[in-house]
């Protein structure tokens, strides 16, 4: 699993500091499942000059056309999903304070004390708690649950924001050395790599991509995308959790670790929602290995991705997920690897320009 | 027929990796259908007869999938770890012994257990016989089906995967049988129902049927101590009026009893209150399908010992064949 990368830097897509900087955008935006269209204005702008047909359908998801050349292509779906986890406000308590839920899979141990950013206008809130000084040493004990916190946004602030306006975590982007900690890294990695793809999309396949809404409630926007596009094949890029920090292991073998950082992109084999077509971990696998890019295998486990919506979709669509290992998942700060990050997208470029009419073989 | 259950049963198929049982299969319905494809996921679909005046179009599906095993980690001693492929009972897996789709075989062993308490999955492992790391001939996403021999206890039948290999011997009887009807059969041998009904959904959109009718296994209330519930083994095969999945269409029902009943069949009525088939797929495939379900009531249902009785598998395909053979009037 640890194989040294000797990549020629000739052939594979590099990173350089505009991706960076169209990450950081993408990370910043506010876009939690329902209401993605900040994101969708900054994917828009990016692949208007490149894409031979761009459509914005009805559930929001952004659908990108880019045609290759020759006879018998391929028609490759790509999907990443634009929205993220946050909050809705549900209820005005007066006074600046706001009952609200989660949307998508938040632990609420992780919700007290964070900053947030309230409806478009990105307005400045924070997720109360009682500070120590309040606090009895039993109640500390104790698990808020969400119905026991407010989001408060001060005083006044009158019209700006309203009951069903969504909110996310706070958290600025920052390059920290070798890695990257944001909000929403779940899933604008997986964003930014499937522009890259699109600007630089091999001429042996017609690229169908997908950018999709809604995934954290429930892999919807993929869905009606799948339906849409009736692709040959299909790629979910996305993020699941490394879990590779000693101090989290009760027992030294960590035989669950899911994924890990540090050791390239991590291809599933199976999920909740998805067994992964063989023949596409084949053709990733060989892809790899020919550019001497690093992957690792996703544990068989639990978790589910755009694919799972995908590979049902009409009469069938062999699907497999290709994600970023990412600790701190789904809170608000996750933390990966730059070169985990670039590793995946030279896999899926270097694994896309390798299809043929007979990589579904059976 | 004895023959062929035993060659389809010993065959391993987890879900998603069906190449081998769909290949037995297909070997075996090639002269007896009019065409035959493999969809994209992997359902094979044989169609037999074209339609006449007043027959239909008709999606039967029996899954050739079974539950099984894939590895998650290799230890540094050769050791394998899992996850269960569909609905595993860790209670069933400790001692058992399993085929990998590369051939490789092993058992499973588990961890020190406080005493009295039940495994966890987690607990459990397989031993292949590797020593290391290096010499274990599987690795992360590997993946395995029980072994167990076919075994015949006088009416009753022993099998891994009963659940749903005896209806794809239902399916196989009928589609051989049937010599002459007005409709149009599509007989499915759908992938990943162990998983959540998966192929079956895909199939059905690319059928497009007028009618469904799904054939699996369901459970029995005859042994000691069991779930209450009607049926039993031996007493003909079920027509399933409902399960957590999917209301039977209450019209699908009444023709499966009245073809019943004018055929001299035996049958029983099934209410099962947890579980699911291929039928919720089809019932629910674009704008709609009506859809029952053919269930052979099974003992042990995702242990390695799953029991059925013969009588049952025989009227089952007796049954089938009377449904398919005559036009259709749901009323």
């Amino acid at each position: 699993m640890t194989k040294k990368p000797e990549i020629s830097k000739s052939k594979v897509l590099q990173i350089s500091k505009s991706q960076i900087e169209l990450l950081e955008k993408l990370c910043n935006a506010v876009a939690v499942s329902g209401d993605e269209q900040e994101v969708r204005q900054i994917v828009l702008e990016e692949v208007k000059s490149v894409a031979d047909e761009v459509k914005v359908d009805a559930l929001g998801n952004v659908l990108v056309t880019r045609f290759g050349r020759g006879e018998k292509r391929p028609r490759v779906m790509l999907a990443a999903h634009m929205d993220e986890i946050g909050f809705m406000l549900v209820k005005d308590d007066g006074g600046g304070l706001f009952e609200f839920v989660a949307i998508g899979g938040i632990d609420e141990r992780q919700m007290v004390a964070k900053s947030v950013l309230v409806g478009q206008e990105h307005l400045p809130g924070v997720i109360g708690a009682k500070p120590i000084h309040l606090t009895k040493k039993e109640e500390r004990k104790n698990t808020l649950k969400i119905d026991q916190m407010r989001i408060d946004m001060g005083l006044d602030i009158g019209s700006k924001v309203k009951i069903g306006d969504r909110a996310s975590f706070a958290t600025r982007f920052e390059m920290i050395g070798p890695s990257i900690r944001a909000k929403a890294l779940d899933d604008r990695l997986g964003v930014v790599n499937l522009i890259e793809l699109i600007k630089h999309a091999p001429d042996n396949i017609d690229l169908l991509a997908a950018f999709t809404v809604q995934e954290e409630v429930g892999l919807r926007g993929a869905r009606v995308a799948a339906y849409a596009f009736d692709p040959d094949m299909a790629f979910a890029l996305d993020s699941t959790p490394a879990r590779d920090l000693p101090v989290w292991e009760s027992d030294d073998d960590n035989v669950n670790y899911n994924t890990r950082l540090d050791q390239g992109p991590a291809i599933y084999l199976m999920d909740s929602a998805t067994i992964a077509d063989r023949r596409l971990v084949d053709l990733l696998v060989k892809a790899a290995a020919a550019e001497g890019i690093p992957y690792q295998f996703r544990q068989p486990n639990r978790g589910g991705t755009d694919a799972g919506a995908i590979h049902k979709s009409r009469a069938g669509i062999p699907s497999i997920s290709v994600s970023v290992p990412q600790r701190y998942i789904h809170t608000a700060a996750g933390l990966v690897r730059h070169d985990d990050w670039a590793h995946t997208l030279q896999l899926m470029h270097v694994a896309l320009s390798r299809i043929t009419s007979d990589t579904l073989k059976r | 027929m004895k023959s062929l259950i035993k060659k389809l049963v010993e065959i391993p198929g987890p879900s998603g990796f069906e190449e081998q049982i769909r290949a037995a299969v297909q070997r075996e319905i090639k002269d007896h259908a009019d065409e035959i494809k493999v969809d994209a996921l992997g359902n094979l679909i044989a169609r037999k007869g074209k339609k006449k005046d007043g027959g239909l179009r008709i999606m039967l599906s029996a899954h050739i999938d079974e539950i099984g095993l894939m590895v998650t980690h290799v230890d540094d001693n050769g050791f394998a770890r899992f996850i269960g492929i569909g609905g595993i009972n860790p209670l069933t897996c400790y001692g058992g012994r399993v085929l990998f789709m590369n051939g490789t075989r092993g058992v499973i062993g588990v961890e020190k257990l406080e005493s009295g308490k039940l495994p966890k999955l987690a607990q459990l492992f397989i031993d292949v016989g590797a020593s290391n790391q290096d010499n274990c001939p599987i690795g992360v996403g590997d993946v395995c089906g029980f072994e167990r021999p076919f075994l015949e206890l006088g009416d009753r039948l022993v099998a891994k995967s009963m659940d749903d290999r005896i209806a794809a011997v239902i399916a196989i009887e009928a589609m051989r049988a049937i010599t002459d009807t007005p409709h149009e059969l599509y007989f499915v041998f759908s992938v990943q129902e162990e998983v959540g009904i998966r192929g079956a959904i895909t199939a059905a959109y690319g059928v497009d049927p007028d009618l469904g009718l799904a054939i699996d296994v369901t459970r029995s209330g005859d042994t000691p101590k069991s779930v209450k519930m009607e049926t039993a083994l031996g007493k003909g095969p079920a027509v399933k009026v409902r399960d957590s999945s999917f209301i039977a269409d209450p019209r699908v029902v009444n023709w499966m009893v009245e073809t019943a009943k004018q055929a001299g069949i035996p049958y029983q009525l099934e209410v099962l209150e947890a579980g699911g088939t291929d039928g919720r797929a089809i019932q629910l495939t674009r704008a709609g399908v009506p859809t029952g379900c053919l269930s052979i009531p099974c003992r042990y249902i995702h242990s390695p010992s799953e029991m059925v009785d013969k009588n049952d598998v025989q009227n089952a395909v007796k049954l089938l064949v009377a449904l398919l053979s005559q036009p259709i009037k749901l009323g």
